[in-house]
C-alpha cells in the first residue's frame, strides 16, 4: 500500500525500474474504472493512516515514561467514542458509492457483439465462438512454453508461462461476452488488463464481458486452484482490428474444414495411431506422461495396463464417461475419430500391441 | 464457600499424581494443559513454517527447481491448515487455559478432564494430517479451503485430512464449551461479567463463534466424504448439486474462523497495552460491544470470498456493504487502544513492542481487507498474492505478533523466570523487519496479477518474489532465535520479581505469587 | 498446599484427579479416523482398525461415564458443578443444531438456488433438456425415482416421536414427585417409541432402496434426503442408548427428586432430536 511506500522505495533501488507496482495498464473502460477506484481507496486510506498513526507515534514519543510523563487515569469519553464510530461510517458510505457504480459496470453483460464460451479443462482452455462473427470457431488453447524452459534447461523466453498455442482473438471496440464453464474442477478465467475474472464451474455456465479499447495482446492465467498444472494454463487474448479479425475468422474456418475428419474415410491402424499420438499429446500427456508411465500413485501407467489392452467397450466407456471421483474426466467432447485414434495409440505404444484397431464407428456406437 | 474438593476426599490426594510422561498425558490441571497447548502450537508453527519455506524456496526464481507442482500444492495446503488449526488456534487456547482461571479467580477450568481431552485430540489429528502425506498419491493439493470438486478427485490423503478436520473440530467444540462454562460459572464472588479482563471477554465471544461454526465445517467435509465414496452429489452439477454450495458452507465457517484467530489476539493486546501505558483500558464497555459486533457481523459477510463465483449482482452488493461495516467496530478497537496509550506513561518492553507492531501492521492488513471488500476491486485481486499479503498481515503480524506479546508478557508469571529483555527486543525488531520484507512486496505481486497457489510464475514477478523469499528465510531464522530466547530464559533466566510489570492489574498479578502456584485460587478471592 | 476437604462438606468446586480416559478416547478416534481412511480406499487393515477403534471407544465410554456416575452418586458434585453441566449440555446441543444446519442449508441451497440455476437459460448450453423442478436427481440422472409421501409412515413417525417427548416428560414428573414406578415406565415407553420409530425408518429405507429407486446416490434429492434423515436416525439411536443407560440407573435407584441432571440432559437431547424431526418432516417430506 501507498502508506508503506517509504519502505518500498528501498526495494526499488535493488530491483530496477521495470517493476510492476500497481494494476496492469487497463485496456478496457471498466479496468480503468477499477484502477481509479483503487487509487481513490489508496488516497482515503493514506489519510486515515496518517491520522491514526500520527496519533500513535506522537503518543509513543510524547507520553513515554522515560521522559517523565505521568499517566492520567481517564478511561471513558462518550463524545469521542461516538465521533470515531460515526466518522468511519461516513467514510465508508463515501467509498460505497463509486464501488457500487464500478461493480454495476463490471457486471453489465447485456447486448454483446460476440459471445465466446471458455471451458476449463485440466489443464488447458477450450474456446467456442457461439455468437457474432466467427460463430462456429472452436479450438483448444494450451501452454506453449517448452518444458525445457520450465525445467531450466533452456533460457526462458519473454512471455514465459504466458504464451499459448492458440490465442483467443477478438476485434477491438466490440463487446465480448465470455461464458465460462468447466469440464472437471473449478478454474477461473482471469485477464488482469481487461478486468475480468470469472470462475469456471463444472456443470454451470457463468458469464462476464469486456470491451477492449485498444489493440494488443493481453495475458492472464487460470486463477482457481485446479490441481497439478494450475500454474500452467494461461490465457492469451489478442485484440485486433476489425479487418484482421475478419481475416482470422476466415482462416480459422478454412483450418477447421481442413482438419475435420471425413466421416466416411476408411482408416488403417497406422494412420489411426499417428493421429492418436497428436490427440494424446494434446489431451492426455499432462497426466499419463509421454512415456505412458503415468505418475505413480496419482495417474496410472497406460503402458502395460491390463485395462488398456483389454476389451474395447470398457476402454471406450471410460473415455466417454470418465471415472467418477477421480481426475479421469470424460473426453466425450472429442470427435469419434479422435477418440478411436487415441485408443489405438495407447493400445499400440510403449510396448502395448493390439493389431485389432478401434474404429471411429465403434466410438459412434458406444456414445 | 470453601476450598476445592479432591476426589473421594482423600487427605493426601496429591500423592498419587503420576509423574514423568504420564503426568502430562493424564493431567487435569489447566496450567499443564495450557503449557502443552503452547508447546504443541510452537511445534506446529515450525512444521508449517518449514512448509512455507519450501514454498518460498520454490518461488525464489521462475522455473521449477525445488519441488514438483503436486508437492508444491500439497505444501500450500498443509501450510495453511497447519498454521491455522495447528499453530495459531492452539496457541490462543493455550493462553485461555493458563489465564482464564487465574484472571477470574477460579480454581481451574470447569471440566478439567474434558480439557485434557481437548488437548489430547490434537496430536492424533496432527498425526492423521501428517500421515496423509505419505499415502499413495501423496498429500492432498487442494488448498486449505478444500474446494470441491478438486477434493473429490484426490487420493486417499483427502480422507485422512477430512477425519483430521473432524477431530480438530471436536477438540475446538469441547474446548469452547469448557471456556464458556468456566467464564459463566466459575467467576470469583464479585467478578461480574463487566469486570472481567477483556481477554476473558474476547475468549467468551470466540468460544461462541467456534461452537457455531466448527460443526458447519464438519458438515462440509462430511459432504465431501460422501461425495467421494458414497455416491452423493452435493457438489456435482450432474446430480443437481453445485460446487459453489461447498464454498458457501465452507465460508460460513471460514469467515468467522478468521475472527476466531483475530479476536483472542485482540484480547491479549487489550491486556498488554494498558499494562505498559500504566493507564486503564480506554472504553472497556465499547470494547466489549465492538468485539461482539465483529463476531455477529462475521456471520453475514462470508461470500466476500466468493465474489467471482458468479452470484447475482445484488448478492455481491449486499456482501460488499456488510463486509465494509466490519471496519467500524474494528476501528473502534484500534481507536480505543490508541486512546489507552494517550497520556499514559509508556514503556517499551518486548510485550509492548509486539503490541505496537500488532497495532500498526494489523491495521494495515485491515486496510487491505477493506480494499478487497470492494467487489469490483476484488474481481481483480481475488486469488492473487494481494490476498496472501492481506491475510498474512492480519494473521502473522496480527495474531502471531499478539501471541508473541502474550508469551513475553506472561512468561514471568508462568515460569518465575525473566527473559532477556535485550534478546526479546532483538526478536521483535528482526521479526518486524523481515515480516515486512516478506509480505509487503506481495501486495505488488497481487496488483500486477500474480495468482496464488502457483509453483512457477512469469518473469515480471521475479524481483519481488526474490525479495519475499529472502524475507521469509530471515523471518524463519528470527523465530529460531525466539526459540533460543525462550529456552534460555527457562533454563537460566533470572528470577522474575513479584511484580515485573508496574501497570499490570489483573488478578493473576495482584492476587497470586510469581510464579503462579500449581493450584491457584482454591479459595476464591473476593473481587470488589 | 492444597487442603483437600472431605466429601460432605460444602465444596466450592469438584476438581477431578488426573485421568487416563481422555487419552484413551483420543486413541479411539485416531484408530477410527485412520481405519476409515484406509477402509474407504480399499486397504486391508482398514476395517480392523475401525473395529479396534470402536472397541477402545466403548471401553473409554464405559470407563469415563462409569467414573462420572460414581462421582455423582458419591455426592462430589455441588450445585455449582451442576450448573456447569447445564451450560455445557446446552451448548453441546447448540453445536449439534449447527451441524444439522449445514445439511438443512445444503437442502435449501439446492432447492432455491442450484436446481433453478441448472434449469436456467445459460445452462441450456450444458443441459439442454433439464427442467428445474423438485424433487430432482439432477440433469444427468438416468431413470426415475419416487419419493416418500409425507402422510404415510413419516406422519406416523412424527406422532411417535411427539408422543415419546411426552412420555419422557411424564417420566420426569415421576422422578420429581419421587414416583419411581412412573419414572421407569415412562422411560421404557420412551425407549420403545424411539425403537419403533427406528424400525419404521429402517423399513422406509428398505422400501426406498428396493422399490422407489431412491438411494443415497439418487442425485441431490437422494443425497439430502438420506444424509438428513440418516444423521437424524443416528441421533435417535444415540438418544435411545442414552435413555437406556438412564433407565438402568433409575432402576438401580440413582437420582433424587431434586438432583438428577443426567436424566435432564438426556431428555433435553431427546427433545432436540424431536425438534429436528419436525423440521425434517416439514422441509424434507412435506413441502
Ligand atoms: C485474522 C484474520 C483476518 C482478519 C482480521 C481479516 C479482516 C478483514 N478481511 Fe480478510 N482474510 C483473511 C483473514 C482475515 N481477514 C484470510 C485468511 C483470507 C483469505 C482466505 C483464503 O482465501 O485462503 C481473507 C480474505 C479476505 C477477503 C477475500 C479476498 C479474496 O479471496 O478475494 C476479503 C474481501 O472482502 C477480506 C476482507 C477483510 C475485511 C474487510 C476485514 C476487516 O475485518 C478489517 C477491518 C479493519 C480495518 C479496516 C482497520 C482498522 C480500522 C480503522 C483504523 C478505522 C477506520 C477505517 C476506515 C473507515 C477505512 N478478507
Ligand atoms: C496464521 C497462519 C499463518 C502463518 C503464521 C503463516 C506464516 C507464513 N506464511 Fe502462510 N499461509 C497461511 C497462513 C499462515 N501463514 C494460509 C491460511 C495460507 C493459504 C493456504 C492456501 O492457499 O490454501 C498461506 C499461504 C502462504 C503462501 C502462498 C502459497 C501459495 O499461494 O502457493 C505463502 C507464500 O509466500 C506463505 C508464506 C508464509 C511465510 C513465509 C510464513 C512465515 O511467517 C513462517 C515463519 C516460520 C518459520 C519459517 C518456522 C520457524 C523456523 C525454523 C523451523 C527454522 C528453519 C528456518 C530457516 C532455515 C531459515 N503462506
Ligand atoms: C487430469 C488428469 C488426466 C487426464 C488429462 C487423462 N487422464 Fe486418464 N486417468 C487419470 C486418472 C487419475 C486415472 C485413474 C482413475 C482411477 O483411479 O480409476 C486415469 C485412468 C485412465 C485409464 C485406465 C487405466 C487403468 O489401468 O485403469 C485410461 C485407459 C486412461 N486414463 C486413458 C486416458 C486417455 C486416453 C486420456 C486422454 C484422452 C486421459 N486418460 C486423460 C487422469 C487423467
Ligand atoms: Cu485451471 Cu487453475
Ligand atoms: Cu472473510
Amino acid at each position: 500500500m501507498l502508506a508503506g511506500a517509504g519502505a518500498a522505495a528501498l526495494y526499488a533501488g535493488a530491483a530496477g525500474a521495470a517493476l510492476e507496482w500497481n494494476f496492469q495498464t487497463p485496456a478496457t473502460r471498466t479496468a480503468a474504472e477499477v484502477n481509479d477506484l483503487h487509487l481513490l481507496m489508496m488516497a482515503i486510506i493514506f489519510v486515515i493512516f496518517v491520522g491514526v498513526f500520527g496519533v500513535m507515534f506522537y503518543s509513543i514519543y510524547a507520553h513515554r515514561k522515560s521522559v517523565g510523563h505521568k499517566a492520567e487515569q481517564f478511561h471513558e469519553n462518550t463524545t469521542v467514542e461516538v465521533i470515531w464510530t460515526v466518522i468511519p461510517f461516513l467514510i465508508l458510505i463515501a467509498m460505497a458509492w463509486p464501488a457500487t457504480r464500478a461493480l454495476l459496470n463490471i457486471r453489465d453483460t447485456a447486448h454483446p457483439d460476440i459471445t465466446i464460451k471458455a471451458t476449463g479443462y485440466q489443464w488447458k482452455w477450450g474456446y467456442d465462438y457461439l455468437q457474432g462473427d466467427g460463430q462456429g470457431i472452436s479450438f483448444y488453447s494450451s501452454l506453449s512454453t517448452p518444458r525445457a524452459q520450465i525445467e531450466g534447461a533452456e533460457p526462458k523466453g519473454p512471455n514465459y508461462l504466458l504464451e499459448v498455442d492458440n490465442p483467443v482473438v477478438v476485434p477491438v471496440g466490440k463487446k465480448v461476452r465470455v461464458l465460462t464453464t468447466a469440464n472437471d474442477v473449478i478454474h477461473a478465467w482471469y485477464v488482469p488488463s481487461l478486468a475480468v475474472k470469472q470462475d469456471a464451474i463444472p456443470g454451470f455456465v457463468r458469464e462476464t464481458a469486456f470491451r477492449a479499447e485498444k489493440e494488443g495482446t493481453f495475458r492472464g492465467q487460470c486463477a482457481e486452484l485446479c490441481g497439478k498444472d494450475h500454474g500452467f494454463m494461461p490465457i492469451v487474448v489478442e485484440v485486433v482490428s476489425e479487418e484482421k479479425y475478419a481475416a482470422w475468422v476466415a482462416e480459422q474456418k478454412k483450418k477447421m474444414a481442413a482438419a475435420a475428419d471425413d466421416p466416411n474415410k476408411q482408416w488403417s491402424l497406422p494412420e489411426l495411431v499417428a493421429r492418436g499420438e497428436k490427440v494424446f499429446a494434446a489431451n492426455c500427456v499432462a497426466c499419463h506422461q509421454a512415456n505412458g508411465k503415468g505418475v505413480p500413485g496419482a495417474f496410472p501407467a497406460l503402458a502395460g495396463s491390463a485395462f488398456v489392452n483389454g476389451p474395447h467397450d470398457a476402454l471406450l466407456k471410460l473415455l466417454l464417461e470418465g471415472r467418477k471421483g477421480t481426475a479421469m474426466a470424460s473426453f466425450k467432447q472429442l470427435t469419434d475419430t479422435e477418440l478411436a485414434a487415441v485408443a489405438d495409440y495407447i493400445r499400440n505404444s510403449w510396448g502395448n500391441a493390439n493389431p485389432e484397431p478401434v474404429l471411429p464407428a465403434q466410438v459412434k456406437a458406444a456414445r | 464457600m470453601s476450598a476445592v474438593l479432591d476426589q473421594h476426599g482423600h487427605e493426601h490426594a496429591h500423592d498419587h499424581h503420576p509423574s514423568g510422561l504420564m503426568r502430562w498425558v493424564t493431567t487435569t490441571n489447566h496450567k499443564d494443559i495450557g503449557t502443552m497447548y503452547l508447546w504443541f502450537s510452537f511445534a506446529m508453527f515450525i512444521v508449517g513454517g518449514v512448509m512455507a519455506l519450501v514454498i518460498r524456496a520454490e518461488l525464489f526464481q521462475p522455473g521449477l527447481q525445488v519441488v514438483n507442482p503436486e508437492f508444491f500444492n500439497a505444501m500450500t495446503t498443509y501450510h495453511g491448515l497447519i498454521m491455522v488449526f495447528g499453530a495459531i488456534m492452539p496457541a490462543f487456547v493455550g493462553f485461555a487455559n493458563w489465564q482464564i482461571p487465574m484472571m477470574i479467580g477460579a480454581p481451574d477450568m470447569a471440566f478439567p478432564r474434558m480439557n485434557n481431552w481437548s488437548f489430547w485430540l490434537l496430536p492424533p489429528a496432527a498425526t492423521l494430517l501428517i500421515a496423509s502425506f505419505f499415502m499413495p498419491g501423496g498429500g492432498a493439493g487442494v488448498g486449505w479451503t478444500m474446494y470441491a470438486p478438486l477434493t473429490v478427485q484426490q487420493g486417499p490423503a483427502m480422507d485422512l485430512m477430512i477425519f483430521a478436520v473432524h477431530i480438530l473440530g471436536m477438540s475446538s467444540i469441547m474446548g469452547s464449551i469448557n471456556i464458556i462454562t468456566t467464564l459463566l460459572n466459575m467467576r470469583a464472588p464479585g467478578m461480574t461479567l463487566m469486570k472481567m479482563p477483556l481477554f476473558c471477554w474476547t475468549w467468551l465471544i470466540t468460544a461462541y463463534l467456534l461452537i457455531a461454526v466448527m460443526p458447519v465445517l464438519a458438515g462440509a467435509v462430511t459432504m465431501t466424504l460422501t461425495d467421494r465414496h458414497f455416491g452423493t452429489t452435493f457438489f456435482n452439477a450432474a446430480g443437481g448439486g453445485d460446487p459453489v454450495l461447498y464454498q458457501h458452507i465452507f465460508w460460513f465457517f471460514g469467515h468467522p474462523e478468521v475472527y476466531i484467530i483475530a479476536i483472542p489476539a485482540f484480547g491479549v493486546i487489550s491486556q498488554v497495552i494498558p499494562a505498559f501505558s500504566r493507564k486503564p483500558l480506554f472504553g472497556y464497555t465499547s470494547m466489549v460491544y465492538a468485539t461482539a459486533s465483529i463476531a455477529i457481523l462475521s456471520f453475514i459477510v462470508w461470500a466476500h470470498h466468493m465474489y467471482t463465483v458468479g452470484m447475482p449482482t445484488v448478492g455481491q452488493l449486499y456482501f460488499m456493504y456488510a463486509t465494509m461495516l466490519i471496519a467500524i467496530p474494528t476501528g473502534v478497537k484500534v481507536f480505543n487502544w490508541l486512546a489507552t496509550m494517550w497520556k499514559g506513561s509508556i514503556t517499551f518492553e518486548t510485550p509492548m513492542l509486539f503490541a505496537l507492531g500488532f497495532l500498526f501492521l494489523f491495521t494495515m492488513g485491515g486496510f487491505s481487507g477493506l480494499v478487497l471488500s470492494l467487489t469490483a476491486v476484488d474481481v481483480q485481486l481475488h486469488d492473487t498474492y494481494y490476498v496472501v499479503a492481506h491475510f498474512h498481515y492480519v494473521m502473522v503480524a496480527g495474531a502471531l505478533f499478539a501471541a508473541f506479546a502474550g508469551v513475553y508478557y506472561w512468561f514471568p508469571k508462568w515460569t518465575g523466570k525473566m527473559y532477556d529483555e535485550k534478546l526479546g527486543k532483538l526478536h521483535f525488531w528482526l521479526s518486524l523487519i523481515f515480516f515486512n520484507v516478506t509480505f509487503f512486496v506481495q501486495h505488488f505481486l497481487g496488483l500486477a496479477g500474480m495468482p496464488r497457489r502457483i509453483p512457477d510464475y512469469a518473469l515480471q514477478f521475479t524481483e519481488f518474489n526474490m525479495i519475499s523469499s529472502i524475507g521469509a528465510f530471515g523471518f524463519g531464522l528470527s523465530q529460531v532465535f525466539f526459540f533460543y530466547v525462550i529456552v534460555k530464559a527457562i533454563r537460566s533466566g533470572e528470577k522474575a520479581p513479584e511484580h515485573p510489570w508496574e501497570g499490570a492489574d489483573t488478578l493473576e498479578w495482584t492476587h497470586l505469587p510469581t510464579p503462579a502456584p500449581y493450584h491457584s485460587f482454591e479459595t476464591p478471592p473476593v473481587v470488589k | 498446599m492444597a487442603h483437600a476437604i472431605k466429601a460432605g462438606e460444602q465444596p466450592w468446586y469438584y476438581l477431578p484427579q488426573p485421568s487416563r480416559w481422555p487419552v484413551v478416547g483420543s486413541l479411539a478416534l485416531f484408530l477410527l479416523g485412520f481405519g476409515a481412511g484406509l477402509w474407504f480406499n480399499g486397504f486391508a487393515p482398514g476395517p480392523w482398525l475401525v473395529l479396534a477403534g470402536f472397541l477402545v471407544l466403548l471401553y473409554m465410554l464405559f470407563g469415563w461415564f462409569g467414573q462420572v456416575i460414581g462421582e455423582s452418586e458419591g455426592g462430589l458434585y455441588s450445585k455449582r458443578v451442576d450448573i456447569s453441566f447445564r451450560w455445557a449440555m446446552s451448548w453441546f446441543i447448540f453445536s449439534e443444531v449447527m451441524f444439522f444446519a449445514a445439511f438443512f442449508g445444503a437442502l435449501f441451497y439446492a432447492r432455491v438456488i442450484a436446481v433453478p440455476d441448472l434449469g436456467g437459460i445459460e445452462n441450456r448450453l450444458l443441459w439442454p433438456d433439464f427442467k428445474a423442478a423438485w424433487p430432482t436427481a439432477g440433469p444427468d440422472f438416468k431413470g426415475t425415482f419416487e419419493t416418500i409421501p409425507a402422510w404415510g409412515i413419516p406422519a406416523l413417525n412424527t406422532l411417535l416421536l411427539l408422543t415419546s417427548g411426552a412420555t419422557v416428560t411424564w417420566a420426569h414428573w415421576g422422578l420429581k414427585e419421587n414416583r419411581r414406578g412412573q419414572l421407569v415406565v415412562g422411560l421404557i415407553l420412551t425407549i420403545l417409541l424411539g425403537a419403533i420409530f427406528l424400525f419404521f425408518q429402517g423399513y422406509e429405507y428398505t422400501h426406498a432402496y428396493s422399490e422407489l429407486n431412491l438411494k443415497l446416490s439418487t442425485g441431490i434429492y437422494g443425497s439430502t434426503f438420506f444424509m438428513l434423515t440418516g444423521f437424524h436416525g443416528l441421533h435417535v439411536t444415540l438418544g435411545a442408548i442414552m435413555l437406556t443407560v438412564i433407565l438402568v440407573r433409575s432402576i438401580k435407584g440413582h437420582f433424587t427428586p431434586d438432583r438428577h441432571f443426567a436424566f435432564e440432559a438426556v431428555s433435553w437431547y431427546w427433545h432436540f432430536v424431536d425438534v429436528v424431526w419436525l423440521l425434517l418432516f416439514v422441509l424434507v417430506y412435506w413441502i
